[in-house]
């Protein structure tokens, strides 16, 4: 359904020591594809710019913004003015927080708009609505609160709900797991999962890997502003499965693998190297991964971008 | 348990009390104040009061008003007996119109607030458009234009605005009447509500531009705000349109702020209102205090004072209530207490 081909995004900005704009780049040669009821998490750490892949589908970048690369939604080109035409009734977002509700907008009026922008219908609205509120177990008086009266799960359902009114075929989620206790998590994950069911395609883009593992079909790792590995979730419980040198770190330094830290930063903006992004913490390093960016490499069924695979 | 009704009654209760505590305490202060200054002031009431006679009249007739005035008493006991009087709601006579000054209060505020209330809404309503046109164009040219107006007019003192406005449309386009609120020479039941309307046209216009300014400021950082705000991206990304985030999202959110604003600033417009209608010889309150202070007038002066402080005083007890009314936040916060 959607397939992201070498996406890049940089920002312009002052910079450095000259007055003129520079470029800031923030995600490069990103790729990933998302099929008809398919979860797709893509994980990497907070602040490395996953949240800007989301606004980079939908067409809500900030003006200073450049991108380039390809996206293919349903078949063909996602241009512009066509994010800005399907934005709200064939992808649909899931926002992080409830700071991106109007906090003067009941519950009811935010999800009746959403529903009402997707069918330009009050009456089916009303309809779509009233049925939301019965799936994402919404009692009645929800309706009527603000969003700052909100609980953290309670304010995930609302968004989800909203997300599912607009008839969107893709969900993109992000990070829908911020700030919320083990049972919310599998609460709002559990019904992002039911949509694929559903026939829709769900983006989840997170920095939960245990939350990732547990319910998203394929995992896209992504790190200095890229892909450096597609792998299905049963791999993970394998590591000699995982292709990529620093999915195999990521793995040994979670709690239960051995919690084994690896020296260095990720990086981003100017820091990120312009040969592999990973290779100043590999520890296979050579010098072809200095100069030239690995190219992808189909293995079990799965992608990687790295020279020594 | 308590019902949510009697919940609310407390609640009302208590601001009532807070407010009537509060305009108490300005009340003494307000009092206190203006009579010392009148005290130190170079006016002498038995100057004023005796006007062009003074030289017909010798220093021992003078001794003799003042002390049936009892101006030879010492301050503090004069303050009292003065304060009882205003407390019985006596406020004395104007010597200037030879009235009580309460009903000339009364008269001349009917006129000025018809002034006073067109400037305040026009302000409101065009402060707050211009505020939202500027922030949501952040940056462009309507924007970087609407700025400029707007802090040209918030440097500008109002008297010279009301001058310029006077030169151009009354003297050399002669559009509007040069002075005054009603044609000279025509009885008072003859006037037109439309000619009552011309001749308030350019002193509302130069009143309404000291606030229009602040307004439109403060509106326009607002909707700044909001509109990098993470609801409006959201809103965005679920393809509302330019059109409808304004309409749905920023005009709400922006409003509430201002109102309470607009209502804070009353005594701005009350303040002008002294400076426009002088320059009009609007016979509004406005005039009067120039023409009170000007003349010496005492009781008039302290009067205009006294009610000024309460009118300026309800505007803001006005702009706290509505604040809670409006807002649906605070609205809600009782339910919030329930839980």
């Amino acid at each position: 359904m959607l397939h992201i081909k070498n996406l890049s995004l940089s920002f312009s900005r002052y910079g450095g020591m000259s007055f003129r704009k520079v470029p800031l780049k923030i995600i490069s040669d990103f790729n990933i594809a998302v099929h008809t009821g398919e979860m797709v998490a893509v994980i990497g750490s907070s602040g490395a710019g996953k949240s800007l892949l989301a606004h980079a589908i939908l067409g809500i970048l900030p003006s200073n913004a450049k991108l380039t690369g390809d996206i293919e939604f349903k078949g063909s080109r996602l241009t512009e003015s066509r994010k800005k035409r399907i934005r709200g009734n064939e992808i649909a977002l899931v926002p992080q927080s409830v700071a991106f509700l109007d906090p003067l907008e009941s519950v009811k009026k935010n999800i009746q708009r959403a529903a009402f922008l997707n069918t330009g219908s009050t009456a089916k609205a009303g309809i779509m609505m009233n049925d939301a509120f019965d799936k994402y177990g919404l009692a009645d008086n929800v309706g009527g609160l603000l969003p700052f009266q909100l609980s953290g799960g309670m304010a995930r359902r609302v968004l989800i709900a909203a997300a599912t009114v607009s008839g969107a075929d893709l969900i993109i989620a992000d990070e829908p797991t911020t700030g919320l206790d083990r049972n919310a998590i599998d609460d709002s994950l559990r019904v992002l999962k039911e949509l694929t069911s559903e026939g829709k395609g769900v983006l989840l883009i997170t920095h939960d890997i245990r939350a990732a593992l547990k319910y998203a079909d394929s995992i896209a790792v992504f790190y200095g502003g890229t892909t450096l590995e597609i792998a299905a979730p049963e791999d993970f419980k394998h590591p000699e499965k995982l292709r990529h040198p620093y999915t195999k770190d990521l793995y040994s330094s979670l709690p239960e693998n051995g919690f084994v830290p690896v020296a260095g930063l990720n990086p981003f903006g100017d820091m990120i190297p312009a040969g592999c992004v990973y290779g100043e913490r590999c520890s296979r390093k050579n010098e072809l991964c200095e100069t030239s960016r690995p190219d992808r490499k189909r293995i079990n069924n799965g992608d990687v971008w790295c020279h020594h695979a | 348990m308590i019902s949510r009704q009697t919940a609310s009654i407390r609640k009302s209760a208590a601001f009532l009390g807070e407010k009537t505590f509060r305009l108490a305490m300005v009340m003494c202060l307000v009092c206190a104040m203006s009579f010392v200054l009148v005290q130190n002031s170079p006016v002498d009431p038995v100057r004023a009061y005796i006007g062009a006679d003074a030289n017909q009249i010798g220093t021992e007739q003078r001794t003799l008003i003042a002390e049936r005035w009892g101006l030879d008493r010492p301050p503090a006991e004069r303050f009292i007996r003065w304060a009882g009087q205003i407390v019985r709601g006596n406020l004395g006579t104007s010597m200037i119109f030879n009235e009580p000054v309460a009903s000339v209060i009364g008269k001349r505020f009917i006129v000025s607030l018809g002034l006073m209330a067109a400037a305040w809404v026009l302000s409101g309503i065009l402060g707050f458009a211009l505020g939202i046109i500027s922030g949501v164009w952040h940056r462009r040219a309507v924007s970087k234009i609407i700025d400029l107006y707007c802090f040209v007019l918030a440097s500008a003192p109002v008297f010279w605005i009301a001058i310029i406005l006077l030169v151009f449309f009354s003297v050399m386009l002669q559009w509007t009447p040069v002075s005054g609120s009603t044609p000279p020479g025509i009885p008072a039941g003859e006037i037109t509500l439309a000619q009552r309307l011309h001749h308030m046209l350019l002193p509302c216009a130069s009143l309404s531009v000291i606030s229009i300014a602040g307004v439109a400021l403060h509106t326009k950082k607002k909707t700044v705000e909001i509109m990098q705000s993470d609801y409006i991206l959201y809103a965005r990304a679920r393809g509302e349109s330019a059109f409808g985030i304004v309409l749905r999202h920023v005009l709400r959110n922006s409003l509430l702020p201002a109102i309470s604003l607009h209502f804070s600033s009353l005594n701005e417009i009350f303040g002008g209102s002294v400076l426009v209608e002088q320059v009009f010889g609007y016979p509004g309150l406005g005039k009067a205090t120039v023409d009170a202070g000007i003349r010496g007038d005492v009781p008039l002066l302290l009067g205009i004072t006294i009610f000024t402080t309460i009118f300026i005083f309800f505007g803001n007890a006005a702009a706290d209530y509505l604040y809670t009314v409006i807002d649906p936040r605070m609205r809600h916060m009782e339910k919030i207490n329930e839980y």
